[in-house]
Parts: structure tokens; C-alpha cells; sequence
């Protein structure tokens, strides 16, 4: 079931060294970070990780990362980090990591903005929304992974928002995904770009946009996930909302200021 | 182990012994939710006073605010690594609600409970003597919202999360009973000196 209890933090309260394996630049201010436990752990679709830096003088950051990668998949897990200019630790990751570089990490934590399609749940084929904006996308590529993974049934529709196209990340992923079309639908809302697809949007997301995005579910949504900058997701929660879906059905995540 | 490359921001002067370790300052005032941000009618708004499931007292928005109402300015810590110094609170005691309801603390733990359907829990001892409010103004303002208006819990010596927004309810509780983000993995007590993150730490 989309366990709401048991995030596994018992498990997963000590640091622990990974390693970078492999870094790929998703946009010009977006980059995935694989990297390899060296006490690799299960987790749930939508869980995070914290990251801890430490400087020569003993000072220490802290961030949290949403993992990426489905739980499925072997090797690394993928973090994704969006380049804050004003940053302290997003652009350590961006400037100065490298591949083969140690970073100290534990977890995974979280045990709400989470969903596992377990066969044997009946919601798990209830029709799930997702929302994401602009790096908020990090946990939702999870659980579309998770459920690709998995081969799932559940109809679920990703609402991916985003300045321009080549903002998208995971869009070949992503994009390749929808053509399926296995019960999983891509809508992109771009803000500052001409729709390039049928069926995308050139604005923000607003109400009107969520009520036709959920038309394409072949049922209301028992649940809805919606992460991003807090502007964001109050107009996305708010739009969802007003479009007809529960407030108590939608989850959300915020990061930044 | 020092991280290769890293050497931080700029630690700013004189803030040092005021910020827990793991966390950082900020200037904004980010915004974290698990749900949607609640909207709240204050002719529909109410705060209840529970010992278990029993009601003791309960006010209306017009009620509470005739309470004594008091200001502090504490420094508030954010379990997602962030830390605000200085912030502004104004609001009623949990001691002068207690007083208002002619009631003596009857257990040592509390559960907060709130609109949206969030909770949780903090020992009594953390909410009486000063130490914590039930909060209507921030920075000389009304609460907007998204921080958890028109009224909320605030308890800035523990975790941010025990701050609970939206909150219309204290009950009283013979055992220390898990909230929302406790009964997920956070931890109980929540010291961000002792980095009580999660279960465990």
C-alpha cells in the first residue's frame, strides 16, 4: 500500500559515505548526481535524502535531495539538483564536485509525499496526479519511474511545468514514456515558450488547465503529489482545487524560499 | 571528513552560537506544508482547550483575541535546515489560556491539533512559563496563510514542525501520543541543539 507509516528513518539515521559515479547535466541549471552507497538502502518512491558537506574548518551543510531514481533500479541513486545562484551547497554541486568525489549522505526519509504500486493495494490502481515545477519534478520522476518499473496499471497524469523547453527535465525520458501510452499522460505547461506538442500549454497552470489535464485520467484521482517552489505549488494546489479535487487528497512539497 | 572543494558561505559574526548545527540562516521565510494551504473564515474560527476527549473550554476569534496578548522575539529553527533570527511573534500564553480556562496542566503531554488535519505533539513543559504561544501576529502583522493563519502554535525552541499552522486545538493527553510528521519518521521531542531530526537521533 502507499505506506504512510515505517519511512525506514530507524534504518536510515546514520551518514554514510557514497561516492559520485556519474554526473549528467539535465538543463543549463539542472544537473543528476548518481551516487553509490556504501550501505545501499531500500526506499519508497517520493523519499529524500540529506546531504552533509563538511568545510576543512569543521563547519557543516546541510540539504535535503529527493531521490530520482525508482526504487527498482539497481546501483547509484540519483539525486537532482536545481544551480541556486545564491546557493551554499547547490553550487558546491554544480562548480566543484566531481566524479569519484565522496559526499556523506543519510536516509531515506519521508513518509508522506511517498507512493509505492503495490499490486496487491486496491488504490494502487486508482488514478494518481502529479504536479511538478521546474526542478520539483526531482521526487514525481520517482514514482513515474517506480511505476514503469513495476509495469503498473495505475493512470496517472504528469502536469510538468516549466519556463521554456529545454527547461524540462527528463523530457526524452519523459516524452518517450507518454508515447506509449500505457495509461501514463504528459501535460507540459511552459511559461515562457510557445506549446510545442497538442495538448500542452503555453501558461501557467490555472484551473482551467487542471480540469482538461484531468479529463485524460479515466477516473477522478485518488491522490495528488505536487511539488515546488511554494509559489508554485500554492497556485498548483489552488488550481487543482478549483478544477474539483479534494484538498485532502493533495500532498504537496516545498523547497526554497 | 572534510568534503573536497567545500569551504561554506561566510560564517556571519556573532550568529554563530545562535544557530544549531546543520543549519543555516536565512532571510526569507520559506514555506513548508504537507497540504495545501488551509483557508480559515475567523467567524468560523475557534481554539479548544481538550483534556482527552473532553472539551474544556473554547473560544471564538473574538474571545481569544481579547485574551492578554503578549510579543517575544525568538530565533526559530526549521527541521529542513533553515534558521530565522529575530522573528517577531504576538499572541496569547499557553499560560493565559490556561488561566482563562482555570485549568492546572492534568497530564505532561499535549497534542496540537489543527485545521487540515495536521498534529502534533509537544510536553507540556515546552508550552508553559513563557516558552510557547498560540501566535495571531508575525512581525506586527496578521498571520498570512501560507505561515499558518490566522493563528498558530509557536514553540521556537524546538523544531519548527511543532509550530503547528492552522491550529485550533490543545489537547491534553495521558501518554506522549505521535503527531502527523512523528508518526512519519520525525522524531518525538525535537531539539535542534541535540539535531532531533528523526526518529532515532
Amino acid at each position: 500500500m502507499a505506506t504512510e507509516s515505517g519511512s525506514g528513518a530507524r534504518q536510515g539515521i546514520h551518514w554514510q559515505t557514497a561516492i559520485i559515479r556519474r554526473i549528467v547535466v539535465q538543463t543549463p541549471r539542472v544537473k543528476s548526481f548518481f551516487m553509490e552507497l556504501s550501505r545501499p538502502f531500500a526506499f519508497i518512491a517520493g523519499q529524500h535524502v540529506d546531504v552533509r558537506l563538511t568545510a576543512p574548518d569543521g563547519y557543516q551543510a546541510q540539504r535535503s535531495y529527493s531521490i530520482s531514481s525508482a526504487p527498482e533500479t539497481p546501483g547509484p541513486i540519483e539525486i537532482t539538483v536545481d544551480r541556486l545562484d545564491d546557493g551554499e551547497v547547490s553550487p558546491f554541486f554544480h562548480d566543484v564536485a566531481a566524479v569519484g568525489d565522496e559526499i556523506e549522505v543519510r536516509g531515506p526519509f519521508g513518509g508522506y509525499f511517498i507512493w509505492s504500486a503495490e499490486p496487491r493495494d486496491p488504490r494502487g490502481h486508482e488514478p494518481i496526479v502529479l504536479v511538478g515545477g521546474g526542478s520539483g519534478v526531482a521526487p514525481l520522476m520517482s514514482i513515474i519511474r517506480h511505476r514503469a518499473a513495476l509495469q503498473a496499471r495505475t493512470p496517472m497524469l504528469l502536469i510538468f511545468a516549466a519556463r521554456t523547453w529545454d527547461d524540462l527535465i527528463f523530457r526524452e525520458e519523459l516524452l518517450a514514456m507518454a508515447e506509449r501510452r500505457d495509461g501514463f499522460e504528459l501535460v507540459i505547461a511552459l511559461s515562457r515558450e510557445a506549446a510545442r506538442r497538442a495538448g500542452d500549454y503555453s501558461r501557467r497552470i490555472d484551473r482551467e488547465m487542471a480540469a482538461e489535464a484531468l479529463a485524460r485520467l479515466p477516473a477522478k484521482p485518488s491522490l495528488a503529489f505536487v511539488c515546488g517552489s511554494n509559489a508554485f505549488v500554492e497556485a498548483a494546489a489552488t488550481s487543482l482545487i478549483e478544477a474539483g479535487v479534494p484538498s485532502e487528497i493533495i500532498r504537496t512539497e516545498r523547497y526554497g524560499g | 571528513m572534510a568534503t573536497r572543494g567545500f569551504t561554506g558561505r561566510p560564517r556571519p559574526p556573532g550568529t554563530g552560537n545562535r544557530v544549531p548545527p546543520g543549519q543555516s540562516v536565512t532571510n526569507d521565510f520559506p514555506v513548508l506544508s504537507a497540504t495545501p494551504t488551509q483557508h480559515v473564515r475567523l467567524d468560523e474560527w475557534t481554539f479548544t482547550l481538550k483534556v482527552g476527549p473532553k472539551p474544556v473550554k473554547s473560544w471564538t476569534w473574538e474571545e481569544f483575541n481579547a485574551l492578554p496578548q503578549t510579543g517575544f522575539t525568538r530565533d526559530i529553527h526549521c527541521v529542513t535546515k533553515w534558521s530565522k533570527l529575530d522573528t517577531a511573534w504576538r499572541g496569547v500564553l499557553i499560560d493565559d489560556i490556561l488561566d482563562d480556562a482555570d485549568l492546572e496542566p492534568p497530564t505532561k503531554y499535549t497534542l496540537a491539533h489543527c485545521v487540515g488535519g495536521y498534529s502534533t505533539n509537544v510536553p507540556v513543559a515546552d508550552l508553559v512559563g513563557g516558552k510557547a504561544m498560540v501566535a495571531l501576529q508575525y512581525e506586527g502583522r496578521p498571520i498570512t496563510p501560507d505561515h499558518g493563519g490566522p493563528a498558530r502554535l509557536v514553540v521556537p525552541h524546538l523544531y519548527f514542525w511543532k509550530s503547528a499552522k492552522w491550529v485550533n486545538a490543545l489537547q491534553f493527553t495521558e501518554q506522549d501520543v505521535a503527531g502527523f510528521w512523528e508518526l512519519r519518521g520525525y522524531h518525538m521531542y525535537g531539539d535542534p541543539w541535540r539535531e532531533q531530526r528523526f526518529d532515532g537521533d
